[in-house]
């Protein structure tokens, strides 16, 4: 857990409502509304982590793109230091959204294969315009170097990288920017258990090094447990339950939360 | 306890670079009633080592070794011999239960087709011992007539494990079944597992790369790294005293429930000139 959280609120999101239409019946004529997010309310605090958890289906996923304004949503607000997200257009989102980066979960599929690394880590910076053609490039590479990868690397296609490799690409993509906020949406999911441990150890260095503050989308209770100061319980678009990390797995206190917490896999023989 | 399979000194390698060896001399025994997991990361040759039991690797892939199941070497059997066994003596489970089954046949049929093709089922018996299967899995009878995309992901799961068990195989191979799974859907499949290899007296190989799986459902714990066995113990002694310097660095890597641990990724110093040594097999 980080050390210098405070009080701040730094990205919030109040009562926000989506709903997808879903084709249904026999031969999909028929549509329905499947409610993705119901009245979900959240709060960031600056510096801290925030997990959200849930199974496939609760609406997380489609939390995170809301929050970075991804996805249109029906109802509700986004604050960013005071700003309605959803108010702004053009330009003003655009530079809304240096401060707001996103990790992806499939390392395999969130990096253009045409684009070498260098561009890929480059790109945020060329299109913000921050700094000069030589002062973009030593910061890519100086980004690259503090993931853990070498300033050879910057020539390399996405490919000749293996999973965790690529994680840190997509990691130092977003970083690249100095961003305030940053989305990993199932960053560790698709990895082995030794390169899971590198990642988390790395976002929890990059977090007090940058001050950065975390959304952190998640199925692993286990590794929830690690990296998350609190937590949000998310079942079929609505939040079940939410609180501090101790308290919600010492002591949950919704139905929902208990049987997930108990179906974690380990715990009865540990 | 009566032994089902031994795989003696198993080496796999692809056919066109003999050298690589992907699967290196690996030696196990699995034993009726009980539940032998083989725990590794990707590309520790834990998938292969279960194929070649099932003499399912690919064509490109060579396999060497014996492998005795029920006293016979299965390894010389030609494939007629072997469709006698698969899916009849030795069953299997599949990570991805909508890859594995047949969209276009309702699933009442998928389960049907191993009970006549073994067992000579037919008409009412047939439809009967379906209806059983399905019950035994936890799934409605009626269901029968769906079709694999009216299930959900566990349903699919169950639907998979009524298929395997119902020639009533000796073994049960399970590789990864559980992992595109939900938490709480794991959580029952996997009771689901081992309370039938328990009233079936079945021998269970189970492959996982999660040991809070492991910690669930095995009696013994094969670890695996680079293609070899590095450790092999009872469940107790490989999750809470594990000797080989691999064992305890992945556990190491393994988030807990309760967050006390501290994470540390692995340190392969251990690894001398990129040779695996004093393997610890019990």
């Amino acid at each position: 857990m980080s050390q210098q959280i405070s009080e701040n609120i730094i990205l919030q999101a109040n009562h926000l409502v989506k709903s997808y239409s879903q084709r249904s019946g026999r031969f999909g004529f028929g549509s329905s509304q499947v409610k993705a997010l119901d009245d979900v309310s959240i709060s960031l605090k600056a510096g801290s982590t925030l997990a959200v958890v849930g199974e496939s289906g609760s609406g997380k996923s489609t939390l995170a793109r809301c929050l970075l304004q991804l996805h249109p949503f029906d109802g509700g607000e986004v604050i960013f230091e005071g700003q309605d997200l959803a108010k702004l257009q053009g330009q003003a989102l655009r530079d809304v959204r240096k401060y707001l980066q996103m990790v992806f979960q499939d390392p395999f599929a969130s990096l253009n294969p045409r684009m070498k690394v260098g561009e890929i880590v480059g790109e945020g910076l060329l299109i913000h315009g921050m700094g000069s053609a030589t002062e973009q490039k030593q910061r890519m590479l100086q980004m690259l170097l503090r993931v853990g990868l070498s300033a050879d690397d910057a020539l390399k296609y996405p490919h000749q990288f293996s999973g965790g490799q690529r994680q840190r690409i997509g990691i130092a993509r977003a970083l690249v920017l100095n961003p305030k906020v940053v989305v990993c949406d199932e960053p560790v999911s698709a990895l082995d258990v030794s390169v899971q441990a590198q990642i988390l150890l790395l976002l929890k260095e990059l977090q007090q090094e940058m001050g950065l503050s975390y959304i952190f989308i998640s199925h692993d209770l286990r590794v929830v447990r690690h990296v998350a100061d609190e937590i949000v319980v998310m079942h079929k678009g609505k939040i079940v339950e939410q609180g501090a990390v101790e308290a919600i797995y010492n002591a949950p206190q919704q139905p929902y939360t208990q049987q997930l917490l108990s179906a974690i896999p380990g715990r009865k023989a540990a | 306890m009566s032994e089902i399979l031994k795989i003696t000194n198993l080496s796999i390698t692809p056919k066109n670079t003999p050298s690589r060896l992907l699967v290196n001399n690996v030696s196990l025994t699995l034993s009726a009633g009980k539940t032998t997991c083989i725990v590794g990361e990707s590309g520790s040759g834990k998938s292969l080592t279960a194929l070649s039991i099932m003499s399912l690797l690919s064509s490109q892939l060579l396999a060497s070794g014996n492998i005795v199941f029920q006293g016979q070497d299965i390894t010389k059997l030609d494939e007629k011999s072997l469709q006698s066994i698969r899916g009849a003596k030795i069953g299997m489970i599949f990570q991805e239960p909508m890859t594995s089954l047949n969209p276009v046949l309702t699933v009442g049929y998928q389960i049907g087709e191993s009970l006549t093709a073994h067992l000579g089922l037919k008409g009412q018996a047939l439809k009967d011992k379906i209806t059983a299967l399905l019950t035994q899995v936890g799934i409605p009878a009626e269901r029968a007539n769906s079709y694999p995309d009216e299930l959900s992901g566990g349903q699919r799961q169950r639907v998979m494990i009524a298929m395997s068990i119902a020639c009533e195989p000796a073994l049960l191979i399970a590789d990864e079944p559980t992992t595109a799974l939900d938490v709480t859907v794991q959580a029952q499949i996997l009771q689901l597992l081992d309370a039938l290899k328990t009233r079936m007296n079945m021998a269970m190989l189970f492959i996982t790369h999660d040991f809070g799986v492991v910690a669930d459902i095995a009696d013994d714990v094969i670890v695996m790294f680079r293609g070899e066995i590095v450790e092999t113990g009872s469940k107790k002694d490989v999750l809470t005293k594990p000797k080989h310097p691999y064992t305890k660095a992945l556990l190491a890597c393994v988030p807990d429930a309760e967050g006390k641990k501290q994470l540390k990724p692995i340190d392969y110093a251990w690894l001398k000139d990129g040779l695996i040594e004093d393997k610890v097999v019990a």
